[in-house]
């Protein structure tokens, strides 16, 4: 089934009253996912998003809570203001990754309110990717451009059309007011397939990579992989699964309130304890942990890697240090047998 | 204003390239280094990246062409051992500073000096033809083969903007000097991009330089791709006192943006690696040109363009021109 653009672009503007739209727009050189009000504000013909929309359910800097001190009274304000939003315009690849996401903030042990709250009331509208980066390589992480895992809606875009998949009941409860869902001519069913069995250009094999991880520890492979790393923080912040973070108090006289903020595995800063013992002072050991954490400890512990092939830090590394490259090394590694 | 001897990716840069190579060869040989740190050819269109090269067998991985963007200076305080680095003259520049701030051991070092016509600045082309499926480089032109559009350029009209105002592409300390050298016409340091910005109105100004850090995500690759922003603990980082949140807003990013340049006052080479860096596209570079312009006009200061001439604020001298000074 498809809708106009025409038809959804009013269904969208109108939509925009009750929720908070996140869409991507044209930003700092090239396109990331912003608050909009209107369906005309939409780029349409984008790659990726810079930075993935992560953000939105686990923002870069956030106010947890507030506190004043009055003479002996202490006020505590929780700070957990959500609303309604729809992410409009998601990559399969961004979509995937916020599943990946959910399995760190909401597990047996734990559910996080913040990122929760936002999440619960959040409407992910996939939309398939027509035109395939060169530096996306999802094919090879259980994803395609065309994948609907992780979306409540999901979209191709047909030229002046949508087609309209309705994936979950909070994409189906979004689409009621949708009526003027028609049939796909036979051209457009084409394209559909087209689009569908597109497949990326770049691969990487991960088939064998957790197991290979898990007797490469000690593996020479990580003391020169590091060298041409510059320790910024480019590549976890443009990476749509990374969620490390730091929670730190910002106090101004008797009043502060305490953030959480995205920290980064590549900087010194991040295991640097008080005592100033810092077990991951060099850089080969947090090279060694990003490779870990993606592609052995998170498959461990959750289940699946923690990459989705979407690129992003390929294309945000200063140094052209490409985790394909990373990839393709640790498979040719010879292990050593005892 | 700046006469070639060597055309760009003629047959000149491929000795450029042998050269290198043997060079590196007899300094692993001889073991007067430990590793060489150069460029080899990266994983992307027009990107190289930097390589380090400690056995003779890998030699043959080094390159050299306008794709060497990153200022491999960076790199000489990370790298333990005795190192031999290939220096633009940017880069060579940067080494000078880094020498005279005590950073580095001279000894260690040893400098394989290349005259540089500029490097391609990746992000003006891609804004054109999306990003880049093939490139190729050859005859001052650069054929691009983009997922927009296939085009071809000047070298010229894709020089990163940091080497448009370049007068110094000859390394300016060296152990070695690998290819011609390029010709500088002797002549003043020309800041017509900073008087634009100045003669704007501070209202312009502020809403260009809001936007511009509006888009900054506090990544620090612009930090940590400069070669002469070396704190063990930067300012930025450090929690007693702090001096500013981990707040991602155009404010806070000015601050850290502000407070690196003025760090940089005097010491900045103008290598653009901080902007080359950004992934956001952030014009870090306004800000520090205008701090190379006021130290320049100030003090009559270029940083490390001599071994010599003293940094600017590691000089006192009573005719300084603080208007606050008393003169005895």
């Amino acid at each position: 089934m498809k809708i106009t653009k025409e038809k959804f672009g009013q269904s969208f503007d109108a939509l925009a009253a009750d929720y908070q739209i996140i869409a991507p727009v044209s930003d700092a050189g090239g396109v990331n996912y912003k608050a909009v009000k209107s369906f005309s504000e939409v780029k349409q013909d984008y790659l990726n998003s810079k930075l993935p929309p992560k953000s939105f359910l686990f923002p870069q800097h956030e106010k947890l809570l507030s506190y004043k001190k009055e003479g002996k009274d202490v006020t505590i304000k929780n700070e957990l203001k959500v609303g309604k939003s729809i992410l409009f315009g998601v990559r399969p690849c961004d979509a995937k990754a916020m599943l990946l996401l959910d399995k760190v903030f909401k597990n047996d042990e734990y559910t996080d309110p913040y990122y929760y709250e936002r999440r619960d009331n959040s409407v992910i509208i996939g939309l398939a990717c027509n035109k395939i980066s060169p530096t996306c390589f999802c094919s090879s992480m259980s994803i395609s451009p065309a994948s609907s895992e992780g979306s409540d809606i999901f979209l191709i875009d047909l030229g002046d059309s949508y087609q309209v998949e309705v994936i979950t009941e909070k994409g189906k409860a979004l689409m009621a007011g949708l009526e003027e869902l028609v049939e796909l001519s036979a051209e457009e069913q084409a394209l559909v397939d087209t689009i569908k069995s597109a497949q990326t250009a770049s691969k990487v094999d991960v088939s064998t990579i957790t197991a290979k991880l898990d007797k490469m520890f000690d593996s020479p492979f990580w003391d020169t992989l590091h060298e041409k790393c510059l320790s910024c923080n480019a590549c976890s912040f443009a990476c749509p699964t990374c969620h490390c973070f730091d929670i730190s108090e910002e106090v101004h006289k008797n009043e502060g309130s305490r953030v959480r903020t995205w920290d980064a595995c590549m900087a010194p800063l991040f295991t640097l304890h008080g005592s100033g013992h810092n077990p991951r002072d060099k850089k080969k050991a947090r090279w060694r942990q990003r490779m870990m954490h993606k592609f052995n400890y998170f498959v461990h512990n959750n289940g699946d890697i923690a990459c989705v092939g979407c690129g992003r830090c390929i294309k945000s590394c200063p140094v052209n240090l490409d985790i394909r490259q990373v990839i393709d090394g640790v498979n040719n590694v010879e292990l050593v047998v005892d | 204003m700046v006469y070639l001897k060597y055309k760009t990716g003629g047959e000149q840069m491929s000795s450029i390239v042998d050269d290198i190579r043997a060079t590196a060869r007899q300094l692993l040989t001889d073991g007067k280094v430990d590793v060489v740190i150069g460029y080899e050819k990266g994983s992307l269109p027009l990107k190289a990246t930097p390589c380090f090269v400690r056995s003779p067998q890998d030699i043959d991985k080094l390159i050299w062409d306008e794709t060497c963007e990153n200022n491999l200076a960076a790199f000489s305080t990370l790298t333990e051992g005795k190192k031999a680095i290939i220096a633009k003259g940017c880069d060579s520049r940067a080494l000078v500073v880094l020498l005279q701030e005590n950073q580095l051991v001279r000894d260690d070092l040893y400098i394989i000096g290349v005259s540089c016509q500029g490097v391609i600045n990746k992000k003006k082309i891609e804004a054109e033809t999306g990003e880049i499926l093939e490139a190729s480089i050859a005859d001052g032109k650069v054929t691009v083969k983009g997922m927009v559009c296939d085009k071809e350029y000047t070298f010229t009209e894709v020089k990163d903007a940091s080497c448009q105002t370049c007068r110094y592409p000859n390394p300016v300390l060296e152990d070695i000097h690998i290819g011609g050298s390029i010709d500088v016409p002797q002549q003043a340091a020309v800041f017509a991009d900073v008087a634009e910005m100045e003669n704007k109105t501070a209202g312009e100004r502020q809403a260009y330089f809001q936007e511009q850090m509006s888009k900054c995500i506090r990544c620090y690759a612009c930090r940590n791709a400069c070669p002469l922003c070396y704190c063990k603990e930067c300012f930025v980082d450090c929690n007693s006192p702090k001096w500013l949140t981990g707040g991602v807003d155009q404010a806070e990013n000015l601050f850290f943006q502000a407070g690196r340049v003025l760090h940089l006052a005097g010491r900045c080479v103008e290598c653009g690696a901080c902007s080359r860096a950004c992934p956001q596209d952030v014009d870090i570079r306004a800000l520090n040109r205008k701090m190379s312009k006021d130290v320049f006009t100030m003090y009559k200061h270029e940083s490390g363009i001599s071994m010599d001439s003293n940094p600017a604020l590691n000089e006192y001298s009573a005719d300084d021109p603080e208007a606050f000074l008393v003169k005895e």
